[in-house]
């Protein structure tokens, strides 16, 4: 397990080489691909589109201010061609490229800058993301339904725009990287209201040339794309509707490219030994972490000894083995390639009897009754079974109530139904690549509210506060600083032991040989699944 | 017979009006909040309320339904919540797709039901007989799902003859048309056997047999014809089991029909679209029943409709 980590944390480190950039630059536009999916594609529309299947979709047809550099987690400019922060942190001004034109041919500028922030905070547009914009002066007023505009996004002139933030925010770029504050073009938007996402206009490397709702969507190359030499392909095909493992079939009759949803459980030891497919088998990291959550207001997880005594009895490793070993074991909240992981912290070790003796101590020698909340979607019940007899050698009997994703999130976020919780299948997986974005929302007091996702209830006022000052290090010069007080952070909610983190997840994919392409881009942590815009077809070079 | 077709018509409605109710109320008590999926997981819980207020989910049970009924009366099936669709633009766009598994599927358990029950009552009891009705039994309980992969991979996979999933020309529809049809040629072709004994025991069949009519005229002239009009008259009823095995079929073979997008919509609280499915499916069926009636009397004289 430790050699696939250190190949993927290699793989990863590797795509900064110049290696990488050679293959963007050689490589002749042409050609197509067939993508498959399983799940219909909901929306295009920037600020609500938020699922597995139009999170890098919407990433090809709209460009933001910041992106990243394809296949890792490091920003870099995108729509902005420069910008400034003021010394106290609270002041951006962004200087944007000239020319960039929308799929329509207008140009883009300040104004449209302007219009985009201003609709994704607004309530009427009931964007999945207006939370991510909080930092911005006047949002609240914006939340609250009291302005139409956002007070603090300033048009200086057609190509600069200054945005003043309420309080330095550290992950600012970050949010100004992420789908919901793409530009989009307002007159558009008007023109088809509700129906902008099935007619989205951007000024992304792809346009939407067709979509057949249900069964397919085409994109064709922006001509016109201001990134010259972008993108590769001519024409990208989405087939929907396809079970990962007919994708998987498809593909490996040839008549598909690449399998959207990844290489389905059933299938994975058939490829992976296959000759014909091995080489064309790529495995990434995602920023997600699975994890046991325990209601510290719920007896007897009140109790800090019982919880961690549960940590030191469930066997990740043989979790890991559930899921064929497409996952490494987790020691603490953060995965392995979040900036701020502890490499060198060990965890609680993996010991029934330290376990069994701790709870004696905690007044429980002779174990509880509980209950262990799933997602009822395989695997996760068979990983649920395999903590319930975990549990049960140290005397916790855990009955397992499996039910659908929907339910088992709506009791998480009430205050006493839920003791604990597997979070398999609705795990956190980072919206953005900072440490800041695996604790608001999920441990910290913010999310511990009803109908939140603090599904373990922590609410710890001293780490709160250690965030804020974390997220107030602006400066790049801090950013080791930075670092190092998140890990703590993490280190500390360890010690409280409000989780039990079992492991991260691996994603397993594939492409056709007719693709080519760093494999970093075919998992981009990022542009999630797969970063359209790099992959180039062999047909034509 | 006008005033007959009217009143069901009229009944039909009150028995949709009763599915509606039912849904809509076992859907306001799924314990999964619609405005929340919609938020997001980042969204504060102001953001969940502004929600929930624009979607009047706020609003007590009865005013929510009566709303829904309102807009439904005037044809609107609403807007899906995480797709911000209109749920008729949805369904219809799908709907094609349906209709056309549904009739290829309906050929498909006719031809394969109806000879096989033939055959079988010609050779009843024998070891024919004996292998089809077993052929029959296991068509019946096999799932779907089970049958549907094996057809999938053993003739487009192995042996290469169709696309693996999908949809578009005729090919694509021929494995997830047999797959349907095979539920259904299990229930015929048993039904088509009882019928055909019943009528081969009939005094105009031993008569005509007498007569010295050769066997094969007795059997296309005399037997199948009134053997194979109560099995027609099924048809109507059949609509109601199809509809259940949409669901997992399309899923099955990436078909774009109503049944694929009630699957996904059940798996993410999509109320509306889950909603317009049922009622859609719902009239399917109530629409199939008043045909199988409505063919009876023309089957057998003797049933009045009243």
């Amino acid at each position: 397990m430790k050699k696939t980590l250190l190949t993927s944390v290699l793989a990863l480190g590797t795509a900064f080489g110049p290696a990488l950039a050679q293959d963007f630059t050689d490589a002749k536009q042409g050609g197509e691909m067939i993508v498959t999916y399983k799940d219909d594609v909901s929306t295009l529309d920037p600020a609500i589109g938020y699922d597995w299947q139009n999170w890098s979709m919407i990433k090809s047809l709209f460009d933001g201010l910041m992106d990243y550099e394809p296949g890792t987690t490091v920003l870099k400019k995108d729509l902005a061609e420069d910008y400034t922060i003021s010394e106290d942190g609270t002041v951006f001004t962004f200087k944007l490229r000239e020319g960039v034109k929308f799929h329509n041919g207008r140009e883009m500028t300040a104004e449209d800058v302007k219009y985009s922030l201003d609709r994704v905070t607004n309530p009427k547009t009931q964007s999945p993301g207006a939370g991510f914009f909080g930092s911005i002066e006047g949002y609240d007023a914006m939340a609250a339904g009291e302005a139409e505009s956002l007070s603090g996004v300033t048009v200086i002139d057609p190509y600069t725009v200054e945005i003043k933030l309420s309080r330095p925010d550290a992950t600012f770029l970050h949010v100004m990287a992420i789908n919901f504050s793409s530009i989009v073009p307002k007159e558009v938007v008007e023109e088809f209201g509700e129906d902008f996402g099935k007619n989205p206009v951007g000024t992304g490397a792809f346009y939407l040339e067709d979509w057949t709702l249900g069964q397919s969507l085409t994109f064709a190359r922006n001509t016109d794309y201001w990134n010259e030499g972008l993108p590769k392909l001519d024409k990208i095909t989405f087939e929907i509707g396809l079970e990962p493992i007919v994708a998987l079939l498809r593909l490996q009759q040839g008549q598909a490219d690449i399998p959207g949803d990844g290489i389905p459980p059933a299938k994975f030891l058939e490829v992976t030994e296959d000759p014909a497919f091995k080489d064309f088998v790529i495995e990434g990291g995602q920023l997600h972490t699975g994890y046991i959550t325990m209601n510290v207001n719920m007896p007897p997880f009140d109790n800090v000894k019982v919880r961690q005594a549960v940590n030191m009895a469930i066997n990740k490793d043989r979790a890991v083995r559930i899921i064929n070993g497409r996952a490494v074991p987790a020691n603490q909240p953060l995965p392995p390639t979040m900036p701020g992981y502890a490499p060198d912290y060990e965890g609680y070790p993996f010991d029934p009897e330290a376990a069994k003796a701790l709870l004696a101590e905690a007044g429980y020698p002779d174990g509880f009754e509980t209950e262990l909340y799933v997602y009822n979607t395989d695997p996760n019940p068979r990983i649920a079974q395999s903590f319930q007899q975990d549990l049960a050698a140290i005397g916790i009997t855990a009955e397992i109530r499996s039910l659908a994703q929907a339910n088992v999130i709506a009791a998480g976020g009430e205050p006493d139904q839920a003791p604990m919780i597997w979070s398999g299948g609705m795990a956190w997986i980072a919206d953005f690549p900072d440490p800041s974005n695996f604790y608001g929302p999920i441990l910290g007091c913010d999310g511990a509210v009803q109908g939140g996702w603090n599904w373990s209830w922590y609410c710890n006022e001293e780490l709160d506060a250690a965030a804020d000052a974390a997220d107030a290090m602006t400066d790049p010069a801090m950013a080791e600083q930075r670092e190092a007080a998140w890990r703590d952070i993490y280190l500390s909610i360890m010690e409280d032991a409000p989780w039990v983190p079992v492991f991260n997840e691996q994603r397993f994919t594939m492409r056709s040989a007719k693709l080519g392409g760093p494999d970093a881009i075919f998992v981009d942590p990022v542009h999630v699944p797969v970063n359209y815009d790099y992959v180039y077809s062999t047909d034509v070079q | 017979m006008w005033a007959y077709v009217i009143r069901r018509l009229g009944e039909s409605l009150l028995i949709l009006l009763g599915i509606s109710l039912v849904t809509f109320a076992l859907l306001y008590l799924v314990p999964a909040d619609p405005a929340r999926q919609i938020a997001g997981r980042s969204a504060t819980a102001e953001t969940v309320a502004n929600i929930r207020a624009q979607l009047g989910l706020d609003q007590p049970f009865h005013v929510q339904y009566v709303r829904y009924l309102g807009n439904l009366l005037q044809g609107d099936l609403g807007r899906s919540y995480l797709q911000r669709t209109e749920v008729s633009e949805l369904i219809a766009a799908r709907m094609p797709a349906t209709l056309l598994l549904m009739g290829a599927a309906i050929v498909v358990e006719l031809i394969l039901g109806l000879t096989i029950g033939a055959i079988a009552a010609l050779k009843r009891n024998s070891a024919v007989d004996q292998s089809l009705m077993v052929f029959s039994f296991v068509t019946i309980s096999a799932p779907q799902f089970v049958v549907g992969i094996l057809l999938l991979y053993v003739f487009a996979v192995q042996l290469g003859w169709f696309p693996i999933g999908g949809y578009g020309t005729f090919a694509h529809l021929v494995l997830p048309a047999i797959t349907i049809g095979l539920l259904g040629t299990g229930w015929y072709s048993r039904m088509m056997r009882s019928s055909m004994i019943d009528v081969l025991a009939q005094d105009y069949v031993r008569t005509a047999r007498a007569k010295g009519l050769g066997k094969l005229r007795i059997i296309l002239r005399h037997v199948a014809p009134n053997a194979i009009l109560p099995v027609i008259a099924m048809i109507g009823i059949d609509i109601g089991l199809f509809m259940s095995g949409i669901v997992v079929v399309e899923s099955v073979f990436g078909w774009p029909g109503i049944g694929q997008l009630a699957w996904q919509a059940i798996q993410r609280v999509d109320i509306p679209i889950i909603m317009g499915v049922t009622l859609v499916s719902a009239c399917f069926i109530v629409l199939g029943n008043l045909l199988a009636d409505l063919i009876a009397p023309l089957v057998d004289p003797r049933i009045k409709l009243k």
